[in-house]
């Protein structure tokens, strides 16, 4: 029949050939090189002194460091939760009452995901900042007498991670709560089960791979975030993105700013990996 | 049953309202941009008069326009790059069956799931471990780096929906596999290839974590420029540019969307 096979491992490969020649040459080459530059040192001028020296990620979870790396993971867990509490009944709306506005009601969602993250967090300090929206609103309003400190808080920055992802958890769980058969929710009525009940017991399992899939899509780049700690946030609320920036350009140790980017991957990769060995691929992507 | 009905939809009105809340959660910050950017006042958020000088101000200046400028030239040399090597992937995954095809389908997710901040960093030590000094071509090749993924899925999934029964027939109409391909298979990929090269537009252009290791000193793009603005302190002038930002990446998402979903595809799969 397929009038191609003959040669179709040779074509394919040639087609794939610039794509995996890039990546290889950018993506997976240079995540080698952060490897080999993590078991490395710091030399005098800044420069990495080639090394085999498990010492940089002996420091990574050191009691200096350790506290970023939890608070890290603290903040884009409480983010997570937050994404899911407002996510979560946004998607199901639009799945079960979306209607004919379905595709309205998603575009809205979509705007914000693809585009500028930098901007969207830049306007959260518009509104927060000493002379922001909230701060001279309630000063008008006779409310507070002086500003109240809402920018470089642990707040600014879990709201502004929240804010920023909320559509990479949104998204999933609609794909898989679109999928869901409503026949099912009708049935578990008409069998006596109150709206809470279907809920829980029909409707929250069933849409359990869009959970999973949306909270590591929210997870994995909020734990990693930079821009939100380093423009919402103060001295007091770095993230492990934060550091590492500051190894690469201003610290200059970039061996142990490799240590610490190829820790976050490794974590975040088994993560995926886990995922998708139970769940498959299907909703993550 | 009657009293069923009206307690769903009691309940959808509570529901309704919460969503109300979120939809104005995720739209509130965009609209005060909107709004400061028309506000003629430098200092505070106090409304003092309608004024379009912040966007006057944008246009006579030069290292914003400069920055605009980088930013488009490593947009478009990026997604033609892109786009081309893309879409001859997705080709070859979809139209062919093949040992180690699951090895390719694995590779091209890793970068869209790898964090940004260390995509960003691998590159910045590759090119120095190369010897190479940063430039606008290492932009434009990082950029490439993480745009081909997203090309590929969205061309994939265009091409999801091909016929192979069309190219069985040209073929037995006498032509030979490279017109079959140029006649009849890329004309109907040509809609994911152009929904997919607006969106990898829209990535470049937004691209602000990966620039912000790889621009060295002088390829200062639209998003770097904010960023250092935004450190000095809030401007109107920045109000001004965020809004430029977000309404043409805007317009490009949608007019992308709206090809895909002519050529059959609903909305919700183009993401990813």
């Amino acid at each position: 029949m397929d009038r191609f096979r003959g040669h179709s491992f040779l074509v394919a490969n040639v087609l794939l050939a610039p794509t995996m020649l890039w990546l290889t040459l950018f993506l997976v080459l240079p995540l080698l090189v952060i490897f080999v530059y993590s078991f490395g040192g710091r030399g005098a001028y800044g420069e990495v002194e080639l090394g085999f020296s498990l010492s940089n990620y002996t420091k990574a979870f050191s009691p200096l460091w350790l506290p970023v790396i939890l608070r890290s993971f603290a903040f884009a867990g409480i983010a997570t939760v937050l994404t899911l509490a407002l996510g979560y009944p946004l998607a199901y709306f639009i799945a079960i009452y979306g209607g004919a506005k379905k595709n309205i009601f998603l575009i809205l969602i979509m705007l914000p995901f693809w585009t500028s993250y930098l901007i969207r967090t830049y306007s959260w300090i518009v509104i927060l900042r000493t002379e922001g929206v909230i701060n001279t609103s309630l000063s008008w309003l006779g409310v507070i007498s002086g500003p109240l400190d809402l920018l470089n808080t642990p707040f600014s920055v879990v709201l502004g991670l929240t804010y920023g992802f909320l559509p990479f958890m949104t998204l999933p769980l609609y794909a898989s709560l679109e999928k869901l058969d409503k026949s099912l929710l009708e049935a578990a009525q008409d069998l006596g089960a109150n709206r809470l009940w279907t809920l829980l017991r029909v409707t929250l399992p069933l849409s359990l791979p869009g959970v999973v899939a949306g909270t590591l899509l929210t997870f994995i780049p909020a734990v990693g975030d930079f821009v939100t700690p380093d423009l919402l946030g103060g001295p007091d609320t770095l993230m492990i993105g934060n550091v590492i920036q500051q190894q690469f350009l201003s610290a200059r140790d970039w061996a142990y700013g490799s240590a610490l980017s190829f820790s976050l991957m490794a974590i975040l990769l088994v993560g995926i990996f886990l995922y998708v060995r139970k769940m498959g691929s299907e909703d993550l992507m | 049953m009657k009293r069923k009905r009206k307690d769903q939809r009691t309940k959808a009105k509570g529901l309704r309202a919460y969503v109300a809340l979120v939809y104005a959660f995720l739209f509130a910050p965009i609209v005060v941009l909107v709004l400061f950017s028309f506000n003629d006042s430098r200092r505070n958020a106090a409304w003092q008069g309608f004024t379009t000088r912040w966007y006057g101000e944008l246009i006579n200046d030069g290292p914003v326009l400069d920055a605009l400028a980088n930013t488009m030239k490593i947009a478009l040399v990026a997604t033609v790059l892109a786009t081309v090597m893309g879409a001859l992937a997705a080709y070859a995954l979809t139209r062919y069956r093949f040992r180690g095809s699951g090895l390719y389908n694995g590779a091209i997710y890793v970068p869209l799931v790898i964090p940004e901040i260390v995509f960003g960093v691998a590159l910045l030590s590759g090119f120095n471990a190369a010897g190479v000094s940063l430039s606008l071509q290492t932009l434009i090749v990082a950029h490439v780096a993480f745009m081909i993924s997203f090309v590929i899925v969205i061309v994939r999934a265009r091409m999801s929906g091909f016929d192979r029964a069309l190219e069985e027939a040209a073929m037995d109409l006498g032509a030979n596999e490279f017109q079959t391909f140029l006649l009849v298979t890329l004309p109907f990929m040509a809609p994911g290839i152009i929904a997919g090269g607006l969106l990898a537009f829209v990535l470049s252009f937004d691209d602000f974590v990966i620039t912000f290791f790889n621009s060295g000193v002088g390829n200062t793009t639209l998003p770097l420029k904010v960023y250092s603005m935004v450190k000095f302190g809030v401007t109107p002038e920045i109000n001004a540019i965020s809004v430029f930002m977000l309404t043409f990446s805007s317009l490009l998402l949608l007019l992308s969307w709206r090809i895909q979903r002519q050529s059959g595809k609903p909305v919700v799969t183009d993401e990813e």
